[in-house]
């Protein structure tokens, strides 16, 4: 019988992936329910297996699964003959694998999503899984640190950090117990891989965790996922109980000695516990306030115990840079930034999803071919990069490398990798006010620049909207974005200036405004 | 909506909170269970956790205070919530979240409309959770639509 797959990824079900799959079973076919290839806008992208490698076909609606069935899975040999007949068809999109969008690209930490089946361990084994942990298993502690900080993997959460250095810091720190928190509070607007990931990869996250226990010397991991992320839970939580029955996690590890026990954390809608010392309070069962550093949470983290605290993307790049090495990782990449970054183009594109490439692509190669422009064919105006808190960029940037220093220097972050779109009909100054809006919500309130400011910045941006005497507000609001920067506790507040100032100087037309009712 | 006694209930959150006596950092995971087994955390409640897991009243309280999810009055029957990120703002979300708004009362009898920021469908927005169901590419038409069954 031929199989079909159906994601089961978030983004698939918000556009009727459940209802196709159920049709397909209705009809006796053989479904697995995979991840997202992350071509978002084909989903759901279905795929049935021939002789040849999987066939696609985009945008599925129940009401196409009857004429598939028939057609396609159930005349293998029509499926088998050459593409050309069928291309364009029904939404065949030809073999995926070849699908230019995905040739292209360079998957390491989404090589398995969209090709395995998230539900079963036997098949991450046999894509490869596991060999990292069981390889680290045989190394010393301070080995495997030495080979994370070989490959150079940096902090894929938004800030960078070498995460050799912080695993070295937690190994080297004398503690009766040490932690390993993956932070899976992936907030922000624009961001998806790592919910994509663990939806339909989450083994590599455990095997990721489980070797950072190994590193440092910690028994006990938590996973902090946002409560937004009810589908991801439901698989990290289904993964963790496998991965427990298949001895991967436990006491004694595939019998190494190692003991590591892994809990599923979730938090409660509050965008703050995405920052590393909100999410460790959060934790522990209070609210979620940012702490002043240090000391850092390598030191003192967890119930005050030394503690890795790292993303979700740098933790699934783990395995495979233990099982191939970290000089292999270490190859791609430009400058300082090595391996590859999820990029994740969201927004007003018409081609949104998932594009994993070495550091060094540019960013107009990435919105314009890979994103393929805005989905409402207008121009685009503008691109948010990293997240709420990084940069608005114009198109007279998308030469700029994607790379951490080259990012810095323009004033800008690479963070996670998010891209957001916005098309000619964007108004900047809204996009500035809605900065200081949301830092206002989102506050975790125990710093006066963050908490405060933002209020005062909203109240500013209004009257700026309003045409108030802008040249003196627009001097006011630098001034309260010099504060915000630089006496807040973290990013929230430190960096809620970033999209104002740069939508400042990218699009001054936009705040150049005059009172209602005056015309100049 | 099944009335539960207020003994009974106290029993409830009792015996959840005791459910998880022995997790570090309890308090979480002991508000997400009484928050969804009996749809929202009552001040009764509040004393009722703080007394079993060892903890001030004032703690318990300032956590459900700092957190969105915890509820401390019923939903309503039907609840609407949708993105107002960056991401789905690109494609009109702005507008759609200001016209559910205002016609809450039409898509049925008792509707809760509320704001998220973010459920990661960032490519496929608008986006927003319908009776707790992730939909994409939402417009006013398509909210209609999907929200037949909640009208008489």
């Amino acid at each position: 019988m031929t199989t079909v797959y159906v994601p089961g990824d978030a983004a698939a079900v918000s556009v009727g992936a459940d209802e196709v799959a159920a049709a397909f079973e209705a009809a006796g076919v053989r479904v697995v329910r995979n991840g997202s290839r992350g071509m978002l806008w084909l989903e759901p992208l279905v795929e049935v297996e021939t002789d040849r490698g999987r066939v696609g076909y985009g945008n599925v609606r129940v009401e196409d699964v009857t004429p598939l069935v028939e057609e396609v899975v159930l005349r293998p040999s029509r499926n088998q003959r050459g593409e050309s007949d069928l291309l364009d068809q029904r939404g065949c999109i030809g073999l995926v694998d070849e699908h230019p969008w995905l040739a292209g690209q360079q998957r390491v930490s989404f090589g398995r999503v969209g090709v395995v089946d998230p539900t079963s361990i036997a098949d991450y084994e046999s894509h490869g899984g596991w060999a990292g942990l069981r390889r680290a298993l045989a190394l010393s502690p301070a080995e495997v640190v030495a080979e994370v900080t070989d490959s150079g993997l940096r902090g894929r959460g938004g800030a960078g950090f070498p995460a050799g250095v912080k695993w070295k810091t937690v190994l080297e720190t004398d503690a009766d117990l040490k932690f390993v928190a993956c932070n899976f509070d992936e907030g922000d607007s624009g961001a998806f891989a790592d919910r994509m990931v663990v939806e339909g990869d989450p083994f590599t996250l455990i095997e990721g965790m489980t070797i950072a226990a190994h590193a440092v010397g910690a028994t006990e991991g938590y996973v902090y996922i946002r409560s937004e992320y009810p589908h991801a839970t439901k698989a990290l939580r289904r993964a963790v109980d496998a991965a427990y029955t298949h001895g991967y996690l436990g006491s004694d590890v595939l019998g190494s000695g190692l003991t590591f026990d892994l809990h599923v954390r979730v938090g409660a809608g509050a965008y703050i516990c995405g920052e590393e010392s909100s999410m460790l309070d959060s934790l522990e069962g209070r609210r979620g306030e940012v702490r002043a550093k240090p000391p850092i949470p390598a030191i003192s983290g967890m119930f005050g115990r030394p503690t890795a605290v790292n993303n979700v993307l740098t933790l699934c790049a783990v395995p495979m840079i233990l099982a191939d090495g970290g000089a292999a990782y270490a190859e791609l990449g430009t400058g300082r930034s090595r391996g590859t970054q999820v990029f994740q183009l969201a927004g007003n594109v018409k081609q949104g999803g998932i594009v994993e490439l070495p550091f060094g692509v540019t960013l107009g190669e990435l919105v314009e071919e890979y994103g393929g422009g805005t989905l409402t064919g207008r121009p685009v105006r503008a691109v948010q990069v990293g997240g709420p808190l990084g940069a608005y960029l114009p198109p007279d940037q998308f030469d700029l490398p994607m790379d951490y220093e080259a990012f810095a220097e323009a004033g800008a972050m690479v963070g996670h990798g998010g891209i957001v779109v916005f098309d000619e009909t964007v108004d900047m100054a809204r996009m500035a006010r809605f900065a200081m809006e949301f830092c206002a919500a989102e506050s975790c309130g125990k710093c006066t620049p963050c908490r405060v400011g933002s209020v005062r910045g909203v109240e500013t941006m209004d009257r700026i909207i309003a045409g108030h005497d802008v040249s003196r507000n627009l001097t006011l609001l630098d001034d309260l974005c010099e504060t915000m920067t630089k006496g807040s506790l973290c990013a929230m507040g430190g960096l809620t200036p970033m999209p104002v100032q740069s939508a400042i100087k990218h699009f001054p037309e936009d705040f150049d405004r005059q009172p209602e009712g005056v015309t100049t | 909506m099944t009335i539960t006694p207020a003994t009974d209930r106290a029993a409830l959150v009792r015996a959840i909170a005791v459910q998880h006596l022995d997790e570090r950092g309890a308090l979480m995971p002991v508000l997400h269970d009484v928050n969804e087994e009996l749809g929202h955390i009552e001040r009764q409640d509040v004393e009722a956790i703080a007394d079993v897991l060892n903890l001030s009243i004032a703690d318990v309280h300032g956590v459900i205070s700092f957190y969105k999810d915890f509820r401390t009055a019923p939903a309503a029957a039907h609840t609407v919530a949708l993105c107002r990120a960056e991401a789905c703002q690109a494609v009109g979300a702005e507008a759609l979240y200001a016209d559910t708004v205002q016609r809450a009362g039409e898509l049925g009898d008792d509707v809760e409309v509320d704001e998220i920021f973010c459920f990661g469908n960032c490519a496929l927005g608008p986006s927003g959770m319908l009776d707790g169901r992730l939909h994409g590419r939402l417009s006013a038409d398509r909210l209609t639509t999907l929200t037949e069954g909640w009208r008489p």
